[in-house]
């Protein structure tokens, strides 16, 4: 592990014993997990299995009951607010329901971290929400709308365009193809691969949508009852040799992996 | 089925909303002195709950004037006392009448709102949002609403008064047989500026729980529509239930003056 890290420097992420419950229920329960500065790790699993309160637990959104993560080798569990203000300035994030803000234009949603949280004037930021949404492929007239006049696909498109308006070095994606048809899901997956390329982000995302995973992932990880079960590169998914990885990528009903009827 | 554990719970979880209440009231007020302060979006809360609300508020004003003026009408008759009909009618608006039915028209129209628009971006990950965009929620949502209805709320019941005022005016000239001259007179003769000012006081009050409570219970709504349906009902129970209470309260401060 020295030596991997010595190579590799410091990671970007770094979790370890991640441990949080709500009520009686354990949702994590011990994760560790690096990801590589410029890596792209998918974290695949089942509803259920935590994958949601982990990305959040990094952006602290939710507070973890121990364990450490840190961020650039700054532990950021407990952190103060302002300093965690700080270390959200280097992330961007994709909502799984995009999270527009509905009273605002296309446009002033993607400026919005420029405007409000890097104090940009609203013209300049104007301009680089234009452009911002050329690189996701929708004209400057799109600007001008309210999100709830979009399609499902174009809002994606524009939270995703939030997402690296600010040109974030870490991107998460919660869910990002998850009720889009086929084509459109493919076109985010693209953008996707394509605007984390430009910007040379980490990214990580998490997703039960094996054909999105294949093409955003360097690394896959895959959680199961609030642990990492198994982590490895994209390309050896298939020989896992890991039942509980089978039975999820070919999405097969039998196997070691039961399904949780309560949610956490 | 232990009588005593039931009990028990809806104390403990009494308490415990009390405690989140006064957790939430703190960082509010807290991040109301902390620059920064979204001015464009506190001058667009006055907008709505001040200037929106106005159409609705002088409505009750009005007619609670009119009924004013008849009922003590009816009463400082069989007394000979006709003559306080004005006088009674500017005071009991003042003091009481205008703040707590503007007040809790107002609750009605801008606590669920606004429990409904903060519980939906709770539910559709859009405060979440704002965290990750560098934007503390509070300072974004919370504090303009804070501080646009504990500013708008003693100009409305300002504008109450009077619309009420003239309302009993009415009802007084042209029902009653009054003398135009000695109404105003009986209206501003006896007319005290506590009077005024306690009842502005108490609007400030009760435009500070109606912001409150539309928020708090818009920031903790959980589980999609039926959650934000439930946020709304709260916020509008619980800001109308604390606008009765404080009012005793304020009005017992006054008392003693």
């Amino acid at each position: 592990m020295t030596d991997l890290r010595a190579m590799t420097g410091t990671p970007k992420i770094a979790v370890s014993g991640v441990h949080k419950r709500f009520g009686k229920k354990v949702v994590l329960d011990g994760v560790d997990l690096d990801v590589a500065r410029g890596q792209s790790l998918v974290i695949i699993g089942g509803s259920g299995t935590g994958k949601s309160v982990l990305l959040k637990s990094i952006l602290g959104l939710v507070r973890p009951d121990s364990g450490s993560i840190k961020v650039d080798g700054v532990e950021t569990v407990g952190m103060s607010a302002s300093a965690r203000e700080d270390v959200l300035r280097k992330f961007g994030m994709l909502f799984q329901g995009s999270a527009l803000f509905d009273s605002l234009t296309v446009w002033e949603n993607v400026a919005f971290g420029l405007v409000q949280g890097r104090k940009m004037k609203r013209a300049q930021a104007r301009d680089i929400a234009i452009e911002k949404l050329g690189q996701v492929g929708l004209g400057p007239e799109v600007g001008e709308l309210s999100p709830s006049e979009l399609s499902g696909g174009m809002q994606k498109r524009v939270a995703l365009a939030r997402a690296i308006a600010t040109e974030p070095e870490i991107i998460f994606f919660d869910e990002p193809t998850t009720g889009l048809d086929p084509i459109t899901a493919d076109v985010i997956n693209d953008l996707i691969v394509a605007c984390v390329k430009r910007l040379g982000a980490t990214t990580l995302s998490i997703t039960h949508d094996m054909a999105s995973a294949r093409k955003i992932a360097d690394r896959i990880a895959m959680i199961y009852k609030g642990r990492i079960i198994w982590n490895g590169p994209v390309a050896e998914i298939d020989r896992s040799g890991n039942d509980y990885v089978d039975q999820f990528i070919h999405g097969r009903a039998d196997g070691p992996i039961k399904m949780d009827v309560l949610k956490p | 089925m232990n009588p005593f554990a039931a009990v028990g719970r809806v104390v403990l979880a009494f308490f415990a909303e009390t405690g989140r209440i006064t957790l939430f009231t703190a960082t509010a007020l807290r991040h109301c002195v902390i620059p920064p302060l979204y001015l464009r979006l506190l001058f667009r809360q006055m907008l709505v709950v001040g200037y929106y609300s106005l159409p609705v508020v002088g409505l009750t004003a009005l007619f609670t004037g009119m009924v004013l003026a008849l009922q003590i009408y009816i009463g400082s008759s069989r007394f000979n006392a006709e003559s306080a009909v004005a006088t009674i009618v500017v005071i009991g608006l003042t003091r009481e009448l205008g703040p707590v039915l503007s007040g809790l028209m107002v609750a009605g129209r801008v606590a669920s709102a606004m429990a409904a628009e903060i519980g939906t971006m709770r539910v559709t990950e859009q405060i979440d949002a704002l965290t990750t965009l560098s934007t503390n929620p509070f300072k974004y949502l919370v504090v303009p609403r804070l501080i646009a209805t504990t500013l708008a709320l003693p100009l409305l019941v300002l504008v109450a008064d009077i619309i009420g005022v003239m309302g009993g005016y009415l009802v007084g000239i042209h029902k009653l047989g009054f003398n135009p001259a000695s109404y105003l007179h009986n209206t501003f003769d006896f007319l005290q500026t506590l009077d005024v000012v306690s009842g502005l006081v108490k609007a400030t009050v009760f435009g500070f729980l109606i912001a409150l409570m539309g928020c708090y219970h818009g920031f903790h709504s959980r589980g999609g529509a039926q959650g934000v349906g439930k946020a709304t009902t709260d916020a509008v129970v619980s800001s109308s239930i604390l606008i009765l209470v404080a009012n005793y309260f304020v009005t017992e401060l006054f008392f003693a003056q």
